[in-house]
Formats: structure tokens, sequence, C-alpha cells
């Protein structure tokens, strides 16, 4: 059997928050991504899901090397690239791209988007000046915008149009993995439905791999094919899209999937929500035990209070200690 | 006798490129204890709605018109500074979407709570104190009396929400206009904000405006739903009617839109395509008419009045009942 496209051991990223010293400060340590695993092979779509704080977008920039790991591996086809240098990662930057949330602010104002699609090939030294207009002109087209805009700045696209720009951008030097993180949230439904759709077709036309981190399970359902839930900076399940919307067996996953209001008004007024306590703790002091304990509605049924004395490994499905969920 | 009544409002802006109508024409009442949830995407005049009942539109260079703007027996439009000021915050109050900037960083959470109490019931500080206190703890926010000291940076965004709901429902409003409540907030706070205002409407009788693009927000919470697009009502039906049978083609778009969490969930969404329309330089006749599939000859022709198509219906398209038969086709 072949390495999978992406392979994540065991990722930590903790960052240490607080000055020392300094009006007699201590530091402590924000555990933002505590112990992440997962695979992700060649065409596939996982989705990352999780309520803010969670460390799903700290976990997606520690993979394509924005943050260095605290300890943990990334692995891009069964080769090790977390702890390469620089100038070594390279080529693998050049397989692994990511789509941002703001349209607004992941685009320079400054730079027309001519230059905005060539620059990545300009630091990668692909094709010749002449052929990279070319190159971005194509790239335009297959996002579904006009390449004859090719001389506009950002400001005189709608949002929508912006994240189709930042899409090509990403799209540039032919990556087998795009990081998509919240692609969507931004955007007007309307809008949202059009790059969704289109995320799926370039997918198909490029055998692309997505890590699609999104907080609307909605949207999440719609284009990924599994699923990783993480609370606290651990993935509390992982299972088949099917399985996780339709069976899901953490009770977190239960209590999320319950909040998320469905567009039909029989269907939501009747229904029983879960509805969670409380907020989500502070990962610089997170919950002994299972992280999820102090708001979980069903821990009464595990025996000896093991919820808030031993931590559930995450076993073929969840990280759960009642019985039969894991 | 409707609470909120408001005939062919107007909200105009006068800009260096030209003058932009952010509402142009839109009528509707609001009874008690109704929820009128009101959706649209981005820059369709929702907010703009909102702000002008407020009488929070800047002027210059705003300009807020309308053939009557009623709040129970008063004119909104005819109040002094003054007489509004008594009115706003008071018997209609705001609940805006980012609590974060709405918020005075300055200030205890306490003596903001309090200080609406102060400015409109003049009661005592310490009773004021109480009663903050209370409505913190009405709104789910546990050891109240010592989030009163705390500044709004001490809170996490769930209970900076809370406190907003807090201020916007200390004086029992009528009437409450909530602004994106919970866009901004993660699904499971989401759900314990939107469980908390469906319980003191229940108490209290507030009537609710709830602007959201969020359908499923939308679906759960409201009564009745009015669709905007391009500072217009596209469409203005019961909820339940509204998403059985929507019968404007922008409404419809957005239905189709809404990625689901249950049936196909693998057939590509519905998109409507293009983007909306720049309301400084509106198409002629239908302003939706560029991204319609459902567009004759006519719609760039003449702009739709809302018809009335009984039962508490009313859409603004030409082609509505060509729309009602080919319902089904494509859901």
């Amino acid at each position: 059997m072949s390495a999978p496209l992406l392979e994540v051991r065991d990722l930590h990223k903790h960052f240490e928050v607080g000055s020392p010293g300094l009006f007699g400060g201590q530091q402590e340590t924000l555990r933002a991504v505590d112990g992440v695993s997962f695979e992700l092979a060649r065409g596939e779509t996982l989705g990352l899901v999780g309520e803010s704080g969670c460390g799903k977008s700290t976990c997606a920039r520690t993979l394509v090397g924005l943050y260095p790991p605290t300890s943990g591996q990334v692995m891009y086809e069964g080769e090790e690239i977390s702890s390469l240098s620089h100038r070594d990662r390279a080529p693998f930057r050049r397989k692994i791209q990511m789509i941002f949330q703001d349209p607004y602010a992941s685009l320079d104002p400054r730079q027309t988007v001519s230059s905005i699609l060539t620059e990545p090939l300009r630091i990668h030294r692909l094709a010749r000046p002449r052929q990279r207009r070319l190159r971005a002109m194509q790239l335009l087209d297959a996002v579904g915008l006009n390449p004859r805009h090719i001389h506009r700045f950002p400001h005189e696209f709608s949002g929508g149009q912006r994240q189709r720009i930042g899409i090509a951008r990403a799209l540039a030097l032919e990556p087998d993995l795009i990081i998509c993180d919240e692609p969507v949230s931004a955007l007007d439904v309307s809008i949202q439905a059009q790059v969704v759709n289109l995320l799926g077709e370039l997918q198909e036309r490029f055998d692309l791999a997505y890590l699609f981190i999104a907080h609307d399970l909605a949207v999440v359902r719609h284009i990924c094919d599994r699923v990783a839930v993480m609370y606290l900076g651990k993935v509390v399940e992982l299972a088949e899209r099917d399985a996780l919307f339709d069976d899901p067996r953490h009770p977190y996953t239960r209590a999320l999937l319950s909040a998320v209001p469905h567009p039909d008004p029989r269907i939501e007024r009747g229904r029983e929500r879960i509805v969670l306590e409380g907020d989500v703790p502070s990962p610089l002091d997170p919950p002994t035990g299972c992280r999820f304990h102090p708001r979980c509605v069903e821990r009464g049924e595990v025996p000896d209070n093991r919820c808030v004395t031993v931590a559930p490994e995450l076993g073929s499905r969840s990280a759960c200690h009642l019985p039969g969920q894991a | 006798m409707p609470i909120l009544d408001v005939q062919n409002l107007r909200v105009r802006f006068e800009t260096h490129h030209g003058v932009v109508r952010a509402v142009d024409g839109v009528s509707f009442s609001l009874e008690e204890g109704e929820t009128l949830g009101l959706v649209g995407e981005s820059g369709s005049g929702k907010s703009v709605t909102n702000l002008a009942l407020m009488g929070l539109i800047p002027s210059p260079p705003g300009v807020v018109e309308a053939d009557a703007m009623r709040f129970e027996d008063r004119d909104l439009l005819g109040l002094s500074d003054a007489e509004l000021r008594s009115v706003r915050g008071n018997e209609i109050s705001m609940i805006f979407q980012d609590p974060m900037t709405s918020l005075n960083p300055l200030l205890t959470v306490g003596r903001q709570l309090t200080e609406v109490l102060e400015v409109h019931e003049r009661v005592s500080r310490r009773e004021a104190r109480r009663r903050a206190a209370a409505g913190l703890g009405d709104v789910g926010i546990p050891e109240p009396e010592r989030r009163l000291d705390q500044y709004p940076h001490e809170l996490s965004g769930g209970m900076r929400q809370r406190v907003m709901i807090a201020m916007g429902l200390l004086c029992r409003p009528r009437v409450l206009l909530a602004d994106e409540p919970t866009t901004a907030l993660d699904v499971t706070i989401q759900a314990q904000i939107l469980e908390l205002m469906q319980k003191l409407q229940h108490e209290y009788g507030t009537a609710i405006i709830l602007v959201t693009h969020d359908l499923g927000v939308v679906a759960g919470m409201s009564d009745r739903v009015n669709v905007m697009y391009a500072g217009r009502l596209a469409e203005t039906a019961g909820a339940i009617e509204l998403f059985d049978d929507p019968r404007h083609p922008y409404t419809r778009g957005l239905l189709g839109s809404v990625p689901r969490l249950s049936g196909d969930t693998d057939a590509d969404l519905d998109s409507i395509m293009g983007s909306p329309p720049d309301l400084a330089d509106l198409p002629a006749g239908c302003a939706f008419r560029p991204r319609c599939t459902f567009e004759t000859e006519r719609c760039a022709a003449e702009t739709p009045p809302l018809f009335d198509l009984g039962g508490g219906r009313s859409s603004a398209c030409l082609e509505r009942d060509a729309l009602g038969q080919h319902q089904g086709g494509a859901q």
C-alpha cells in the first residue's frame, strides 16, 4: 500500500503566552493543538470542524509550515516535511497550497490580479514571463472569471470574485493539496453556493485533495468525504461523512449537530435541541481527563468518574469513555 | 392595531458615486409578540431598515422618508431628538451583530447596563445595579454580580453577546430589533442565545424584527419573513409558506443555495448566478433580472410592484404565477 498523500502524527502546537518578568507576569502554555493525527488520500476531502478556538486553524497553519510544530510529524507521501529547513521544504510548499477565509484581507490591494497570480510562478521559477501571463489568464478562466480582467486590482471585484482569485492563486503551482481555511464563511449564501460548486469542479478536474476547515456543518456535509471534529486542541471524533452525520458517537458531535438550525420551519420548530451549558474552557488551562467533561450531558453514564480523571484515546470512531461509542 | 407600522420607507444616501437607494419603498407592520424575519444578501437593505426605525441613519449623507412610520400611536419621523431618545433603547431597542465594537471598552459591563436604566427610568444607582445583575442572570450569565465589575475584553464572545442582549432587554422593550444577533457566534452558543430570545419573548410579549442571512435561524424563529433584494421587498409570507412554496425567483435561489444537513447532499447546490447589483447603478426593470432564470421581456420594461397573492403573501415578480406551477421541479 502506498503512503497517504498527507499524514499527520501526534501533532502538537503550543504557544507560550504572557511576558516573563515584566510586572511579575507568568508565562503560560496555550495548548492550541494537542496531539492531532489523521491521514488524507489523494483526491479526498477531509473536513476539520469545531468551534472558535478549538485549534483547527492553528493545525492548518502548522501543516503548511507557517508555524513550526512543538512536536509530532507531518508526512507528505511518506516523507517527513515538518523538520525540513525552509529551503528543503520549497518543493513541498508548491504541492500544498492554502485558501484563506477573508477574501478582502488575503489579497494585496496594491497588486494587480496578474501580479498576484504570477508571483508564485516567479518565486518558484516556473515558466517564462510571457507564459506566466498566459497561465494567469488560464487560471482566471478556470475559476470562472473573465481573463480580460487580469490587469484589475482586488478592490474592483466583489467578495465572491475575490475568493475566486484566491483560489486561482492557490491553483497556480498545480498543488496536490489545498488547505481551505473557512473559504466560504465570509460570503453571502448565493455566492457561497457558487464557490462550493467551483471547489467541487476543480477537485475533479485537477484531482485535488482538500483539507476543508469550516464551522458550517451543512457545508462540510456537502463537500467532505470524511470529517474530523476538534474540541480544545484534540480530535474527538473522526469518521466517514455519512457515518458522522447520521450516527454521531461523541456527545460533543451530537450537541454540535443538534445546534445547527435547519432551513425548514417544520423541522426546526418541532425538534429537541441539545443545548450545551456554558462556554468552551480556556486552552490555557484545559479540564482534566476528557476535555469535554464539564459540558457533557452524558458523563453521568460513565462509572468511577473516569471522564474527569482519564483522558480518552481516539478509537476507531471517537474519543469517549461511553460504552460502545469509541 | 400593529405595534409598528411602516409605509413606503425610503432611505437614500447621497454619495460621490451617485444616489444610493438603500431602501426603496418598503412597507410592513409588526404585531405584538410576533417575530418578523428579514433576510437578503449584504447590501439588500436589511440593516438600513432597522437603523432607520431607530433614527440612527446619519444625515448627511442619509435621507429617510416614509409615508408613515408609526410606533403604537406615535409617528417616529415626527419625533424630536429628545422624544426619540426616550423611545430608543427603552421601548424599541436594538441588538447589534458585533458585541466587541458595540460595547464601550472603557466602561465596565455594569456601568453600561445601569446607564440604560438611569437614563430611561431614573432609578437610583443601587436599584439600577440590582436590576442590571438580574438582567445578566436572565440571559444565563453565571455570577452576574461579579460580571458587573468586569470590562468587555474580559468576557468571551458568547458572553459579550449575552451582555448586549441583556442591555437590549433591560427596559422590557415592546420591539426588539436584532441585527444578526448570533452571526458572530459558534453554533452551540447560537443555540443558547436563540433559546433565550424565545423565552424572553414569551415572557414579555416582545415583538422582534430578526435580521439574518441564516435561513436556518429564520426558519426556527420567525412567524413571517420579508425577503429583501436591492432595497425592495421581493417577497413576504408566513415562514412555513415561504419555505414550502417560494413565489419569487430570488427566494427560490436562496433556498436552493443553502447546503442541508440531511437529504441529497451530493448534488450541486442550485446557486444564483452573478452577484448582487450595485445599488448606485441598478438595472432597468426588475433588479433581480440579470440573475433570474425566469426572465421575460416584460421584466426589463417594468419594475414589478409587490403583488398581493392573498393569505398574507405577496411577491414582486411578474412571473409569480409561472413560478407557482414550477413548484417541485427544481427541488
